[in-house]
């Protein structure tokens, strides 16, 4: 800070506390209904603090399944590997691509360079229909395979893995290959040491990316056994009964919403370095 | 596009290196497009066994269909509405944990988390606060005389998801203000006060220009988070109602295709967004290649 002003500083600090509690309240909201019996909120006015129902309620998410879901721990499981599939294939076949991009020379390098480049602009919203009939086609609908496989492919990985190759000093190779060392065990040795940490901020930022997918499973998934929790939620949320029971499905939203949430909350700092630097 | 100085010999290693991305591409982007395009040229028969080429026709009759001129109209208005929010809430709150010192983590911390919220679960979330019969913010609304119905009334419809979507967008913006902020020169804030310049003429005659490489790339990616990534905010919540009030570009592709099996239309908005989103990644890439030369 430059200079001293109490009152610009106690601002600063009113506008802090309001922006937390904007960012918070939707939250604080539905972990206070989660909280509830199930005639708590039926009367028009939701409570404010929290009661004594936590436990039944989280209770009876993992034991009953609701109608139009599967069971919880089931959705859970298929979100969890959705997201380590998807975490895991992305940083392989992304570091892989950067290696042989950035440390040989080979005709159609350029070519698949701009192939990679490409899939920046095809997000899987406009291509909805298509890669529906491919990957029916395939035989891949219900199936962890059709879930993750079509998501992998990834132009952000690729760049960062490649941005990070090109800041390796070049002495480091030639060494290794002074001492006759191959591209791969250089790769295995070396380069894959040194990309520790990105690899780390990376499976951060994937993992959220991968457990947040909605439309994609949404499409693939008709068999309840492959539910992903986002769907679950949705399709609990959505059940046209007269009183929908709220307090049961914010107990399932919130559980739904912890894992990532911990993540970014307790490793912040790989979190925003992955964040920063694949968006760059 | 540089390799290094020096590179392994190698004949086909790297082609087995850049073999399983290049396939996934090919199968589930490159080809899926292709496909796109091709049906936004042709009429496929109800029973789906010949398919005839139309030519343009599917693009003309979009263009003469009022619903779809009306979707465009309105994801603007969300996507303007949505990134001018965010942004303009996040670069306050990231003015404000710059100022500080001691709590700026502790703040960051719980403004940052909201990231890992997904927009479905967003779009539960606020649906939650603005039900008509337990939410907490139409019974608040009422003491101002607003009778809120988001399930009739499709200005309050649009209002849910742009609020829904702005909240979850907010620390995405914070995070990336605030780390353009702290790599602004402190010593040029220092001579501008020693020469007399108040904290907010400071701010607005050199954070804010500094920021500006910043404030322009974050206006792409909202662009491109409101027009694509908040498909879930609105399945979860209004589902393009009512009456189509808000069926976004993205939400249209899908009721259209998956729903409705208009495929030829369908196919024709997917071709329209891509342009769309490839004339978004040309002019990010373009800066970004500014930005390295600045």
């Amino acid at each position: 800070m430059v200079e001293n002003r109490p009152w610009l500083t106690f601002f600063t600090h009113a506008v802090l506390v309001i922006g937390v509690i904007i960012v918070v309240f939707p939250v604080y909201v539905a972990l206070i209904a989660s909280t509830h019996g199930p005639f708590a909120m039926g009367s028009g006015r939701m409570p404010l603090l929290p009661g004594d129902q936590l436990w039944n309620n989280v209770v009876e998410v993992l034991t009953e399944t609701r109608r139009g879901a599967a069971p919880f721990w089931l959705m859970a499981w298929n979100s969890l590997w959705m997201a380590v599939i998807i975490t895991a294939g992305k940083i392989v076949i992304s570091i892989l691509s950067a290696f042989a991009i950035v440390y040989f020379r080979f005709p159609g390098r350029v070519l698949a360079f701009w192939i990679i480049f490409i899939t920046l602009m095809l997000p899987v919203e406009v291509r909805i229909i298509p890669t529906f009939a491919v990957v029916a086609n395939l035989g891949l609908l219900n199936s962890y395979l059709g879930l993750t496989i079509p998501l992998i492919a990834s132009a952000t990985a690729t760049f960062l893995f490649r941005q990070f190759f090109m800041t390796v000093p070049d002495e480091l190779m030639e060494a290794a290959r002074v001492d006759g060392a191959g591209p791969m065990k250089f790769f295995r040795d070396i380069l894959l040491p040194l990309s520790r940490t990105n690899i780390a901020a990376l499976c951060v930022i994937l993992f959220i990316f991968g457990w947040m997918q909605y439309l994609w499973p949404m499409l693939v998934t008709t068999d309840p056994n492959y539910y992903t929790l986002m769907m679950g939620v949705k399709r609990m949320a959505a059940v046209q009964d007269a009183d929908p029971q709220w307090n049961i499905i914010m107990a399932a939203v919130v559980m739904a919403m912890l894992p990532p949430v911990l993540i970014v909350i307790f490793m912040q700092r790989l979190f925003v370095k992955g964040l920063v630097e694949t968006e760059k | 596009m540089d390799t290094k100085r020096t590179v392994f010999p190698s004949q086909g290693l790297p082609y087995l290196l850049v073999a399983p991305q290049i396939i996934i591409t090919l199968i589930f982007f490159i080809w899926p497009a292709g496909q796109a395009v091709k049906s936004s040229f042709e009429r496929e028969d109800p029973f789906g066994l010949a398919t005839s080429f139309v030519g343009l026709s599917h693009y003309v009759r979009l263009f003469q269909d009022p619903a779809y001129l009306a979707s465009i109209g309105r994801t603007a208005v969300f996507a303007l509405a949505v990134t001018v929010i965010s942004m303009g809430l996040a670069l306050i709150l990231a003015v404000a944990v710059n100022r500080l010192i001691r709590s700026a983590t502790t703040y960051s911390t719980l403004l940052l988390w909201p990231y890992a919220v997904s927009p479905v679960v967003a779009g539960i979330l606020w649906w939650f606060l603005f039900n008509s019969s337990t939410g907490i913010l139409p019974y608040m609304l009422s003491f101002f005389g607003v009778d809120w119905n988001h399930q009739l009334n499709g200005t309050h419809a649009m209002i849910l998801i742009i609020v829904a979507a702005s909240w979850k967008q907010i620390s995405y913006n914070f995070l990336f203000f605030l780390a353009g902020m702290q790599s602004v020169p402190q010593s040029l804030n220092e001579a501008a006060a020693i020469d007399g310049a108040g904290p907010f003429k400071r701010f607005w005659t050199i954070v804010f220009p500094l920021l500006s490489p910043t404030t322009f790339f974050l206006l792409i990616v909202n662009l491109n988070y409101t027009m694509f990534d908040t498909f879930g905010v609105i399945d979860a919540t209004t589902t393009g109602g009512p009456n189509q009030a808000t069926n976004i570009l993205v939400y249209k592709v899908y009721t259209d295709g998956y729903i409705g099996l208009n495929l030829g239309s369908s196919s024709a908005q997917s071709v329209i967004l891509m342009l769309f989103v490839i004339a978004l990644t040309v002019i990010q890439f373009r800066y970004v290649e500014r930005r390295v030369q600045y």
